[in-house]
């Protein structure tokens, strides 16, 4: 039983987070998806996770030990390179300080603006 | 002795783990809500990092963890390699970075599922859905981590670029290859403990990996990285089932729904069906029934020069840039900033058309021009464009062909009818900067280019670009 509903939680997470994958995806611009892209990849590391709980949990044996340290540093360049190399893009997107309609603040995102 | 251990205990509890996953994969999903607009992107991708460092310290704090040595070495590796590759990428060689990057992804699930299998010695004791899920992200992972890497070898050209197929086999033979990975699957988790069955079905899988993106051509690539990056995320869901690891679950099918997502988006706009993708029955076969429905297409086409085409453009209210490939392979994406400074100069409007497959995968083409410094909001989508084209000028196509060919509104016996286009011929004139005749990937001739209203400037996308502006000086 307890497995069981071990299994059901988990398809129940399962499922509602690829509903919410969905809506979360669909409102990403096209023009961004090549960042979604590698964004995702980096998120895919976590991957990563499965290695390091193996390789604690249980790591003899020469064989199984190579192929977890592969595993874990397939994920490390996932996790890394994807985030790593999604921020380089996305930093290309910002827009260059020069919006029309606000030609006088100074600050960044301070919307309060300064003394009253 | 009674503080330390206690708050050892306290944050090695398993449903304080729990709490922090819940809180990673929190973040994950706020993150990805960031990639909704340019502005807060940035911030979201850190958020999704900040997610990730907490995900990876939660299984760090298990109480059994250990080898300790051994995870320095993985992740330093990883790092080691990781690092460099995301900092000297060239903006061109992003899909295959990605490519790379999805294989990786694929190669650490079907390794731990390999090691899964070696340390409870064939799966003993192991329920059986963790079993099926294990087996599963074994098999996807491997047909991953194969089919990326071939993808890799194509987008770089180690691997030539054209469909390599076995014709009329070949669907035939990854049915075969399917069948035998999924029965092996059934085999162990009916309680077979050997590893050669194991092993034979990763073979399968991986053989099927290569047997399903070696067919496809390169220009139907940004379809199959969205699927590659499809099949990672469903392989690391399947593992964070086997694991019982909610991040990992809730990451993995995040990842899996953004995949399908992308893989529809880019089959709709390259007017293929999905069906057909899975069936691996496309690529190679489109291209050659383009070719033989194409030619003997009777009309004049009108050369202009860089200095004609620099006039007509300088006294133009509205211009309208197409960017296709051909511009990407011409490094040219900087030359057409530079264009586009010297109109805006001289008060002429300019926008720029992007097809959602302009590029070698989904969103590239925006890619390298916001790496030219082209400002976001000139960046516009097909629907967007679609609708501005009656108002402009000049629409300057610069190395796009099929995505501009009136024929997929206009001839149902096309190969490409039905396609969504970039409604070019919409404008007042239209110059196309091309090498030369020769038809696109498609094999398609372009009946745009038949058109009164439409000259070419025959030659390399960056030399003429640079030519015009060159011209535009003297004007």
């Amino acid at each position: 039983m307890i497995v069981a509903s071990t299994l059901t939680t988990n398809l129940a997470i399962l499922v509602l987070a690829g509903f919410i994958g969905f809506v979360v995806i669909s409102k990403v611009p096209n023009t961004l998806h090549t960042p979604l892209m590698s964004g995702t990849n980096a998120i895919h590391g976590i991957v990563l996770l499965g290695g390091l709980l193996i390789v604690g949990l249980s790591g003899n044996g020469t064989f199984n030990k190579v192929i977890l340290v592969i595993a874990i540093a397939f994920g490390t360049i996932n996790v890394v390179g994807g985030f790593l190399v999604t921020d380089r893009m996305l930093e290309m997107f910002k827009t260059k300080p020069k919006p029309p309609p606000a030609p006088a603040g100074k600050g960044d995102e301070d919307g309060k603006g300064g003394s009253t | 002795m009674s503080g330390l251990p206690l708050a050892t205990s306290f944050l090695q509890a398993p449903s304080f783990l729990d709490v922090l996953y819940i809180i990673a994969f929190a973040l994950f999903i706020q993150g990805l809500r960031g990639l909704s607009g340019p502005t807060t992107a940035v911030r979201g991708n850190r958020i999704a990092a900040v997610g990730m460092a907490i995900a990876v310290m939660a299984t760090l704090l298990n109480r059994n963890e250990g080898n300790w040595g051994l995870i320095a070495l993985g992740i330093a590796l990883g790092t080691a390699v990781g690092v460099p590759a995301a900092r000297q990428v060239k903006m061109t060689a992003m899909p295959q970075m990605v490519a790379l990057f999805n294989g990786v992804g694929g190669g650490a699930v079907f390794l731990i599922s390999w090691s899964e299998f070696r340390l409870t010695h064939g799966y003993t004791g192991t329920a059986t859905y963790i079993t099926i899920f294990s087996l599963f992200a074994a098999i996807v992972g491997s047909v991953s981590f194969w089919g990326s890497n071939i993808a890799f070898g194509k987008l770089q050209e180690i691997i030539p670029g054209r469909p390599i197929s076995l014709g009329s086999a070949q669907q035939v033979v990854n049915g075969v290859l399917l069948v035998l990975a999924v029965a092996a699957a059934v085999y162990i988790a009916t309680g077979e403990h050997s590893q050669g069955i194991f092993i034979g079905m990763l073979v399968c899988a991986a053989l099927l990996g290569n047997a399903v993106v070696l067919p496809i051509g390169g220009a139907d690539m940004p379809v199959v990285i969205s699927m590659l990056n499809a099949f990672t995320g469903l392989s690391a869901a399947a593992t964070g089932i086997a694991l019982n690891n909610p991040a990992l679950i809730v990451a993995g099918m995040i990842v899996g729904a953004s995949g399908s997502i992308l893989t529809n988006l880019m089959a709709v706009a390259m007017n293929r069906s999905i069906p057909a993708i899975i069936a691996g029955g496309f690529g190679g076969g489109g291209a050659v029934e383009g070719a033989s429905g194409a030619g003997e297409h009777v009309g004049t086409v009108r050369s202009t020069t860089a200095a004609d085409a620099a006039i007509q453009l300088a006294y133009a209210n509205r211009v309208m840039i197409v960017p296709g490939y051909g511009m990407a392979v011409a490094q040219a994406q900087h030359a057409v900033r530079e264009l586009t400074k010297a109109l805006e100069a001289r008060q002429v409007e300019v926008g720029f058309a992007i097809h959602p497959v302009a590029g070698r995968m989904p969103g590239h083409m925006n890619v390298l021009l916001a790496e030219a410094d082209v400002p976001y909001d000139q960046l516009e989508e097909m629907e967007e464009a679609n609708q501005e084209f009656s108002r402009t000028d000049v629409s300057l196509v610069i190395g796009a062909n099929d995505v501009t060919n009136p024929a997929a509104k206009n001839t149902p016996s096309s190969p490409i009818y039905g396609m969504p286009i970039l409604e070019v011929s919409e404008s007042h004139s239209v110059i196309v900067i091309k090498r030369s005749m020769n038809p696109g990937f498609a094999g398609i001739e372009n009946e745009l280019y038949y058109e009164p209203e439409t000259t070419m400037l025959f030659g390399d996308a960056k030399t003429a670009v640079s030519e015009i502006t060159a011209e535009l000086a003297n004007i």
